[in-house]
């Protein structure tokens, strides 16, 4: 039946290739995820008004998240190209995609995570401070978990964009779904495998969401 | 316990400098209540977060148990700020824990040990009286039980100090009323020092042993509440006292009375403390041949006693009013004769 409709489509490579994509994209996300809340919590810390208010340090940081986030991402795997050869020692694979991707969307789920520490009441960090907090203790007993919703829903909207930016890697040679689609449906005429590999990319996005809203719902208890 | 000197905030703003707190001494007892009262603007906000090294001051010293708040920083002002309790407006409670993981987080900052922290946690939740609300999260109770795991975190550390910034203005006027009931059982139980901001003079006259009234950065007037009520001496004052002692429709009341009643006379009799319990109308109308009609009257409760006021309406004989009144100022108690405005 399968075999009749999608005659071209090879289900081993296709679930290779979706391995490839699930690991590209989980290492890349947790990796967002740690990077991000730390830019995050730099820039917030930073800012004007607050615990390491410092123009300098914030204007930096600031410069390169603002940079990093605009360049278009199929131009900063290319621009990455020495970077990626120095530090992974190859163009091609799963791996060589990971810094790009890190890059990437790091600065875009800073930004956010930016957002959502800012959303915090002022006054319950003042009553930390009050009750003799230390700016650790501020961190990761205030700052954290009373942000963690917010935190959560950026990073599923930074993962969904991360299985697109796989894909886009995968074009020029970094695996996964998105290469299948590209090099064995596109540039072969099959447009079925295109067809059930942009299912597959649908159903992980689809996942993603899901996961992301049950935990944030968990999560929040506003 | 505390003693505030010579202390003056300025805020540069854009639009140039403000004084917030304009040369302020203030010295507060052990085991006082002690109220700020004054509109938003006048600084009191500013002071009171000054005792806890939230503002430092621009000159002067805020000593607050033995340690220079003003003064001290880093760890130095952390261990003070243990010893500070403080409760807010809006209760500024952490939404992600439930009521027993909000009162155990300064304990948390004290490093006391989990097992301690548990006991206590308890000790205080019988406390404030929030049993079987342990495990709700904040968003799940009430204005005024939120404020009681304020108080109860406020409480934690066996603080010497606890400032109430706002503490009642987001609740309603019985809330409000359980609230202070609340922070009075706790003053004579642990012999802890209040100091208080308020804007509203039922706060003050509910709860504090001493006043003080701040308009525009100073202390316009200071003393023990029944005697700042007996006898207000700044404007500010007297408006924050008829808050709490005149109605606003007994103005009109009396007005009216006057108009009708041309020959009788409205008096305005002022009691305080043991005054307050004599049985001075049943003497007048046993004394003289005269009428005589209760306008409105008000007895307040004060930390240091009654305070009321009655407004009576007089008629009869002139002579006889004239008697009357001449005996109602022999009284101990102050009359005032109201005549037509």
């Amino acid at each position: 039946m399968l075999e009749q409709w999608l005659p071209n489509v090879n289900w081993e490579k296709m679930w290779e290739a979706t391995g490839e994509t699930l690991y590209m994209t989980g290492i890349s996300v947790l990796a967002t995820f740690i990077l991000g809340i730390l830019f995050g919590l730099l820039l917030f810390l930073t800012a004007k008004g607050n615990i390491w208010e410092n123009k300098a340090v914030y204007s930096v940081v600031a410069a390169f998240v603002n940079v990093f986030r605009s360049v278009p991402f199929i131009i900063l795997i290319v621009l990455l190209i020495p970077f990626t050869k120095a530090i992974v020692g190859t163009m091609i694979g799963e791996n060589a995609a990971l810094p790009a991707l890190i890059i990437g969307a790091a600065p875009f789920y800073a930004r956010m995570v930016e957002i959502g520490l800012r959303e915090i009441d002022k006054g319950v960090i003042e009553a930390a401070k009050a009750m003799g907090a230390k700016t650790s203790t501020i961190v990761f007993k205030v700052l954290l978990p009373e942000s963690m919703p917010a935190l959560v829903s950026g990073i599923t909207v930074t993962a969904i964009a991360l299985v697109g930016y796989t894909a886009m890697a995968g074009v020029i040679g970094a695996g996964g779904l998105g290469n299948l689609a590209y090099l064995d449906g596109f540039q072969r005429s099959r447009s079925d495998v295109t067809l059930v590999a942009t299912i597959v990319i649908l159903i992980i996005v689809f996942v993603i969401q899901l996961i992301g809203d049950l935990v944030t719902n968990k999560l929040d208890k506003r | 316990m505390i003693s505030i000197a010579n202390v003056k905030k300025v805020f540069s703003t854009k639009n140039g400098k403000v004084t917030a707190v304009d040369h302020i001494d203030l010295t507060i007892d052990k085991g006082e209540i002690f109220g700020v009262i004054g509109y938003s603007g006048a600084g009191k906000s500013t002071l009171i977060r000054m005792l806890n090294g939230l503002e430092t001051p621009s000159s002067g010293s805020v000593v607050v148990a033995g340690r220079e708040v003003s003064k001290i920083r880093g760890n130095e002002l952390r261990r003070a700020r243990q010893e500070i309790g403080m409760i807010f407006q809006h209760f500024n409670l952490l939404w992600s824990r439930t009521v027993r993981e909000n009162i155990a987080f300064p304990l948390e900052i004290a490093e006391v040990s989990k097992l301690e922290r548990d006991q206590k946690v308890d000790e205080l939740i019988k406390l404030v009286g929030l049993e079987g609300r342990e495990d709700s999260y904040p968003s799940q109770l009430s204005g005024g039980q939120k404020q009681r795991v304020g108080i109860a975190r406020a409480l934690a550390n066996d603080p010497k100090v606890l400032l109430c910034d706002e503490a009642t203005s987001a609740l309603d006027p019985q809330t409000t009323d359980s609230i202070l009931d609340l922070l009075v059982d706790i003053n004579k139980r642990l012999g802890l020092t209040i100091v208080l901001i308020t804007h509203e003079m039922h706060v003050i006259r509910k709860i504090c042993h001493r006043v003080a009234v701040m308009e525009e950065g100073r202390v316009v007037e200071l003393g023990p509440v029944l005697d700042v009520f007996k006898s207000p001496e700044q404007p500010i004052t007297k408006r924050f006292v008829q808050q709490v002692t005149e109605l606003e429709e007994s103005k009109e009341t009396i007005e009216h009375l006057l108009e009708q009643f041309p020959d009788g006379k409205v008096v305005k009799l002022t009691f305080i403390g043991e005054s307050a319990e004599q049985p001075i109308i049943t003497n007048l109308i046993r004394q003289f041949n005269i009428a005589v009609n209760i306008v409105q009257g008000k007895v307040s409760q004060t930390q240091n006693g009654a305070y009321g006021s009655l407004f009576v309406h007089l008629t009869g004989a002139p002579e006889e009013v004239a008697q009357a009144v001449a005996y109602l100022e022999k009284q101990e108690v102050s009359s005032e004769v109201i005549s037509h405005a």
